[in-house]
């Protein structure tokens, strides 16, 4: 049986006067697949912003892997093997796609200053790992083709395949990706399910998932917590969650 | 044909308001005081002539001229084709190296002024390519980079003169002084962007030449440091200047032919290309390693960059003192040239100028920065338009926004193969 990688206790996060979280305990369990649905303004993303380090929560207790992250910078928490893409899509726009996946291996890449000068053997080794390891995950989200391309002319289901290629460069255990369907169509979308069933399956990356594409999430998802107005509403398989009265009322209204 | 006539009617009024200052008034001496003299009736003529053209021209010509696709043609442009080959890798590294020929054999056959405006040129790649780095690749819009020029150039003067460092001991602390100030004014920009950080390192150079003014005690204040001989370059020990104190070799006695002055233009133009050399190297080398990408993925997206564990601190400070420690070279060398370093080498407008290189190369290109500076030299040293100087600078800006937006040389990517 899995055990659990990360888990979130009482999780709050208020702006001014706007509690946008309230309490919200999550447990991520290793190797699967999670998503967080809820209707737009729930406040999922802001789970997300919490857990990554880009807002500092102000209570709760996020626990990855037995170590407190909670209140970390977000490139400390990215470090622990916390990653994230994002709901528009943040890629270095003027840079080469295979330059993207280089700069995300930053800390896993020679970075000694005259190491680089000279271009000793131990340097040349490091940038040939390197683009090894890009090469081989620009395989996977096929973009082969476009490697040398500047990230911001590529077609926009590229651009988000690539997000999460960048992503896997920096060899996490964590993947939150926050509406990677978003402006795909249905062909794409199938590709993407298929991807984030390979990354668990043969990367053993746990991803935790923000989608609004309920056929997406309900067919790959091995669990579910619905938040509603910052507020967790339930969680579980997504078949009981499917079932959940409490559920069905957030998203149709009352019947 | 009313708009024609309005744009027809503004642009006369403008060309009559604009060029009677600067064509038709006249400043001259009268004994110990000025005199404003209005304009001849010539000129007037002509002002008034050149605005009814201009009329005419917007109200009868140039709908008819744009029809036919002229106007279009009157932009210079390269064919598509050898714009596309000047990109290619290969063929600026044989520019490059053409260049470096040119420049080796250069001040060979050069008159004395041609070496002294090319290495006043060199002076300005190496300050270019510096601020290409913060600038260009960082994307940190630094608008006080003088600052560090002024602080190499003085670090030399004061160690030679309280020290008695030599220039070549000199070098290298004068470049690390310059990127120990870089550190420090990264500390408190940190969290500053664009406007805001353009702001505070404009005040940042201005405070740094105003302390040099100011601190009298050790700096000598408007009068600045002179560098004495002993302390100027040498080649081994061999000194270039006329008179030395004793003991000191020179080369005229070495060779036991009277000084000629010419040796010591040669010699320090060599060093400003040795140089600009290592310095268009390392910075070469520093864009395809690591942390070259990370000041370009920074300058491209920081909250990515910390999404994927960069820490944007380390990139900016490293940005700004590598970028720093290449003015602090170049203040060195430029103290070492003149002799003399006073505040007012170092006033704002040579931060801009600078700036102006690395926006007209094209940032991030070294070989737009290298034509850039001798552009942008040139214009300053040509003494037959020295009073339209400011004039022909603001046409090419001008010229340069409409038709190369991009700089003279844009940035190409690196083409990386995937199977090395």
């Amino acid at each position: 049986m899995s055990r659990p990688i990360l888990q979130v206790s009482d999780l709050s996060m208020r702006f001014g006067g706007l509690l946008a979280v309230n309490g919200v305990s999550l447990t991520v369990q290793e190797k699967q697949v999670v998503s967080m649905i809820g209707p737009n303004g729930a406040g999922k993303t802001t789970v997300f912003n919490c857990l990554t380090g880009f807002y500092k929560p102000t209570a709760g207790k996020v626990v990855l892997g037995g170590e407190e992250i909670q209140g970390l910078p977000g490139h400390k928490i990215a470090r622990k093997g916390v990653v994230r893409t994002f709901q528009n899509v943040r890629l270095f726009k003027e840079m080469t796609a295979v330059e993207n996946l280089l700069v995300a291996q930053h800390r896993h890449l020679n970075t000694n200053f005259l190491a680089g000068l000279f271009k000793t053997p131990a340097f040349r080794r490091s940038e040939r790992e390197g683009m090894e390891h890009a090469a081989y995950w620009l395989d996977k989200v096929n973009l082969t083709d476009v490697a040398n391309r500047s990230a911001g002319t590529l077609a926009y289901g590229q651009q988000r395949r690539l997000e999460i290629a960048r992503c896997m460069m920096t060899r996490p255990s964590i993947l939150m990706l926050d509406e990677p369907a978003a402006g795909l169509n249905p062909r794409e979308t199938e590709d993407l399910k298929a991807l984030i069933a390979m990354l668990r399956d043969e990367h053993g990356v746990t991803v935790l998932l923000i989608e609004h594409d309920m056929k997406l999430v309900m067919s790959i998802s091995d669990h579910i917590f619905v938040i509603n107005q910052g507020t967790p509403l339930a969680d579980g398989t997504p078949q009981q969650v499917r079932d959940n009265p409490d559920v069905i009322k957030a998203y149709l209204g009352e019947a | 044909m009313t708009r024609n006539l309005k744009t027809g009617l503004f642009s006369a009024v403008l060309l009559m308001l604009i060029s009677y200052p600067i064509l038709g008034l006249k400043l001259s001496v009268v004994g110990i005081r000025l005199q404003v003299e209005g304009a001849s009736a010539e000129t007037l003529w002509i002002i008034g002539g050149a605005a009814l053209a201009i009329l005419l021209w917007h109200l009868l010509l140039r709908d008819r001229l744009l029809g036919s696709g002229l106007a279009k043609a009157a932009l210079p442009s390269l064919p598509e084709g050898f714009k596309h080959s000047m990109t290619l890798p290969h063929v600026q590294r044989w520019i490059m190296f053409g260049l470096l020929v040119i420049a080796l054999v250069w001040p060979f056959f050069g008159t004395r002024a041609a070496v002294d405006i090319a290495t006043l040129m060199l002076i300005y790649i190496m300050l270019g390519v510096g601020l290409n780095i913060v600038v260009g690749l960082a994307g940190l819009l630094d608008l006080g980079y003088v600052g560090f020029y002024a602080v190499g150039a003085y670090t030399y003067a004061m160690l030679a003169e309280y020290a008695g460092f030599g220039f070549w001991t000199a070098l290298p602390i004068a470049g690390l002084t310059a990127a120990t100030f870089g550190f420090l004014l990264g500390f408190p920009v940190l969290r500053l962007r664009g406007d805001y950080l353009a702001i505070v390192t404009l005040g940042f150079g201005e405070i740094i030449r105003i302390m040099l003014r100011n601190l009298t005690e050790y700096t000598g204040g408007p009068n600045g440091i002179s560098v004495a001989n002993e302390n100027k370059p040498t080649l081994f020990g061999i000194s270039f200047e006329r008179r030395v104190p004793e003991g000191v070799q020179t080369l005229h006695d070495l060779l036991g032919t009277s000084y000629n002055s010419m040796y010591k233009v040669i010699f320090l133009y060599l060093i400003a290309l040795l140089l600009v050399v290592l310095a268009l190297f390392v910075i070469n080398r520093l864009m395809r390693m690591p942390i070259g990408r990370a000041w370009e993925a920074l300058r491209e997206d920081e909250i990515a960059c910390r999404a994927l564990g960069l820490n944007p601190t380390t990139v900016k400070l490293s940005a700004f003192t590598i970028g720093a420690s290449f003015a602090g070279f170049a203040g060195c060398f430029f103290a070492a040239r003149q002799g003399l370093v006073t505040p007012e080498s170092f006033t704002f407008i040579e931060s801009a100028m600078i700036l102006a290189i690395v926006v007209l190369g094209g940032m991030g290109s070294q070989l737009g920065i290298i034509f850039a500076a001798a552009v942008m030299v040139m214009l300053q040293e040509i003494r037959d338009f020295n009073e339209y100087r400011m004039l022909i600078f603001g046409l090419t800006m001008i010229l340069m926004m409409i038709w190369r937006p991009q700089g003279l040389i844009p940035m190409q990517r690196p083409h990386l193969e995937l199977k090395p």
